[in-house]
């Protein structure tokens, strides 16, 4: 039984004031206008239309981009099909390698640009695209170059072959991130690809596809076009492909998997989640506190594996719950280009709207709301971090995924029944739990049904580290030697 | 001297470690070559095929939670009892019209096929499992787990050595199944589920059904407690109805085409993997020593 929770107050009153410590845009460079990027050069589309890209901290427009339609997705296919039959098929294991390790180095000689584009687009704050996205997403490239010549060794008495073309769809919460986890795997394994980036986060993917270019990666390798849910359509529908790999939402990735129901297409899905973060009374407590905050106000709560249900034994209920609004109180929200901010804009106002309505029906079903109480900016789509306590295990806001940075708190006695709450969901990508007992650990992730667990600790991410989901979370791992199974046959 | 007049044996479903007829009251006859009747046969209708979903979504936390050496003896359990049962097995593959030495091939091969699974189950973790040295401290590790209820529409191109051999890899990856059986060619799955039921598999791991592909594929699809379906050489059709069916619960779907099921390239642990998920999980490592710890 969930406890009221309306005498626990934040104690600490948070007057610590920061300088601003905003990173220079200087240092990034950003055209008015981007076109296609289609076997090696950027064309202007067949479609002749172009969409806005926004900084969602202040609603203004950064460029305008491409809309690729049914005409350009063809010609990126047809590009990435040349490719494959010819130079790139070709090519040697050891020479494929070469080029991605050297995708890889220049993305770290580019990272600073990277990061700061990676803020001004997507909203996320400076020190998570500097210290998380974009090195690990250098570091993933670097990762699977190694792997192009030694795939012998990675499926034991099985001679392995590409699929092809990959179409490859990512989402916008962790931009060049997803472009890396898709095109690394693919290159190395022999593939070509076409990746269409989310359409309010177009920007890092075309700083790549410039990036490609200056690698000399042979024409038509790596096709990057830019659009909407009408271009990803297009791409998941062109006969041509061999394979699609998504990652997004479950309801689109429902669709996709009925789209290709009538094709021998190969499928790799890794979609929503609803993750479980348990803490047990033998926890560390303020080490878990700092683990609840970090799985689900990291990105704005824009994360699939975020620790989105947190689940307390009742024996330590009250005093997880004061250490997190203490906690709460003490996080910075505002201009994601700051290095002090810790909680940066909401990627887009439809999915500020989508956080508002979940906020709206949790009150409704009876959950009692606590949010920060910090200031938010005139301008930009922001959202204070948010927690619900008294929730059912019925309500929606304890079912679906919102996407946001809204937790919602459970409690419980025993293992047994934790366990059952936190597999009670059609999601299965990630878990936490915390405990200083190592015997209940390993009990308690062995149960979990999901993709990820961590133990006493959260929201880690790796190269090596294979990622994907359990039930209606997908199918098919990305990272490590597991994630090269999705791009052969 | 009287002749004496044969027992014939009913056939029916296997649900839950028990033998029910169909909740349907219905039946299909099966005939021989010559036209003559050899069995009726339990007609399964979409009710039979729920009740196995429950029995074997009951069963599957016991089934997954065994050791895997437990799992292999079961399995190594099964092959005994169809080395013991062997002439009935043959006796039904010439019924159903097999040539002589046709039955005793597809017997052995389905018995040692059985082995070959057995000796898997406590083998395919460690070859599919990885130490993944992050970057971090940390301790991150990879390891397969059953994916949950697997629904099998089995092969219709032989009686017994296609079933056995879509059945195995399946349970010996700590999954628990529904399966139909051929259609034409039910008889041995029967059989064999008699051996399963007497050989220490826990009741709901194993559930058989005889019945209509046409009549009951589209509920193996769309079934929102079954996590994985296995087929064989379905027409494009049936495999778009599957794909698309799948889809509402994000289903896995395995998709295999004929085989020459005598052969060694009819097994593999890839057949295992097929069916599992990845869990990777991570552990904090102690960084308070000056030496760097991690893998």
């Amino acid at each position: 039984m969930a406890k009221s929770s309306k005498n626990i107050q934040p104690t600490l009153k948070f007057n610590i004031k920061y300088a601003p410590a905003p990173e220079s845009v200087s240092a990034a460079s950003i055209n008015e206008q981007y076109n296609l990027f289609i076997n090696g050069k950027f064309e202007k589309p067949l479609s002749k239309k172009y969409f806005d890209t926004i900084n969602p901290a202040t609603e203004k427009k950064i460029a305008s981009v491409a809309e690729a339609g049914a005409a350009d997705v063809d010609k990126a296919v047809k590009a990435a099909r040349a490719a494959y039959n010819g130079h790139w098929g070709k090519m040697p294991a050891k020479e494929r390698a070469k080029y991605i390790f050297r995708i890889a180095r220049m993305i770290q000689e580019r990272a600073r640009e990277f990061a700061i584009i990676e803020s001004l687009d997507g909203g996320k704050p400076i020190r998570e695209s500097r210290d998380i996205d974009i090195p690990l997403a250098a570091n993933h490239f670097f990762y699977y170059a190694g792997w192009a010549d030694k795939l012998n060794y990675a499926f034991p008495n099985r001679n392995v072959s590409p699929l092809g073309v990959a179409g490859q769809i990512i989402p916008w919460n962790f931009p060049l991130l997803m472009a890396a986890w898709k095109i690394a795997p693919a290159l190395a394994c022999g593939n070509t690809v076409v990746l269409k980036p989310a359409e309010t986060t177009p920007l890092t993917a075309l700083k790549l596809a410039e990036l490609i270019q200056d690698c000399d990666l042979p024409p038509g390798v790596v096709n990057i076009i830019t659009g909407a849910g009408e271009t990803g359509a297009a791409l998941v529908n062109h006969p041509d492909i061999d394979k699609i790999a998504f990652t997004g939402s479950t309801e689109v990735g429902k669709i996709i998997q009925r789209a290709t129901a009538n094709t021998n297409k190969k499928l790799t899905l890794e979609l929503g989640g609803k993750a479980a973060n348990i803490i047990f009374e033998d926890a560390p407590i303020d080490q878990a506190v700092e683990g609840i905050i970090n799985g689900i106000y990291f990105n704005q709560g824009h994360v699939c594996c975020a620790g989105s249900r947190l689940f307390v034994q009742e024996s330590v209920y009250k005093e997880v719950l004061q250490k997190l609004k203490d906690r709460i109180a003490t996080l910075i929200v505002g201009n994601p280009l700051d290095k002090n901010t810790d909680v940066g804009a909401i990627n887009s106002k439809q999915q500020l709207q989508t956080i508002q309505k979940y906020i709206a029906i949790g009150k409704k079903e009876g959950a009692e709301m606590f949010e920060s109480s910090c200031a938010l900016p005139n301008k930009g789509f922001f959202c204070r971090p948010t927690l619900f306590t008294n929730v059912a295990q019925s309500s929606r806001i304890a079912q679906e995924e919102i996407f946001g940075p809204v937790l919602a708190i459970q409690t419980f006695r025993t293992d047994d029944e934790v366990i059952e709450k936190a597999n009670n969901t059609p999601y299965g990508l990630s878990a936490g739990v915390w405990t200083n007992k190592g015997s209940r650990i390993f009990n308690i992730t062995t149960r979990l049904r999901a993709g990820v667990v961590w133990a006493n600790t959260y929201n880690k991410f790796d190269p090596v580290s294979p990622f994907g989901g359990y039930k209606e979370s997908g199918f098919g791992r990305e990272g490590g030697l597991h994630g090269l199974n999705a791009y052969v046959k | 001297m009287t002749e004496r007049i044969d027992v014939l044996k009913t056939y029916k479903l296997y649900i839950g470690g028990q033998f029910p007829r169909t909740e349907s009251g219905r039946y299909y006859a099966v005939k021989n070559a010559n036209g003559k009747l050899i069995a009726n046969m339990c007609l399964a209708s979409r009710k039979d095929f729920r009740d196995a979903v429950v029995a074997a979504r009951s069963a599957f936390s016991g089934w997954s939670g065994k050791s895997a050496f437990n799992r292999s003896q079961i399995l190594y359990r099964i092959a005994e009892m169809m080395e013991s049962r062997r002439t009935q097995l043959i006796d039904e593959l010439l019924l159903l019209g097999y040539k002589s030495v046709d039955a005793n091939n597809e017997v052995s091969a389905a018995i040692d096929r059985m082995v070959y699974y057995a000796g898997w189950c406590d083998k395919y973790q460690q070859v599919f499992s990885s130490v993944n040295p992050v970057a971090s401290p940390h301790f991150n590790f990879s390891v397969p787990e059953p994916t949950g209820v697997v629904a099998i529409v089995a092969s219709q191109q032989s009686a017994l050595i296609s079933l056995v051999s879509a059945i195995a890899p399946v349970i010996a990856g700590g999954n628990t199944c529904v399966v139909l059986a051929a259609e034409q060619l039910p008889l041995s799955a029967i059989s064999f589920a008699e051996i399963i039921h007497s050989s220490d598999v826990p009741a709901g791991v194993v559930n058989i059904l005889t019945g209509k592909v046409s009549e009951l594929l589209k509920y193996f699809a769309d079934h929102m407690d079954v996590n994985a379906i296995v087929t064989y050489q379905l027409t494009n059709q049936e495999m778009q109805l599957v794909k698309e069916k799948s889809a509402l619960n994000v289903k896995r779907v395995v998709e295999y085409n004929a085989m020459n099921w005598l052969e060694d390239t009819a097994q593999s642990p890839y057949f295992i993997t097929d069916v599992q998920e990845v869990k990777t999980t991570w552990h904090p490592i102690e960084t308070v020593a000056a030496g760097k710890s991690g893998y």
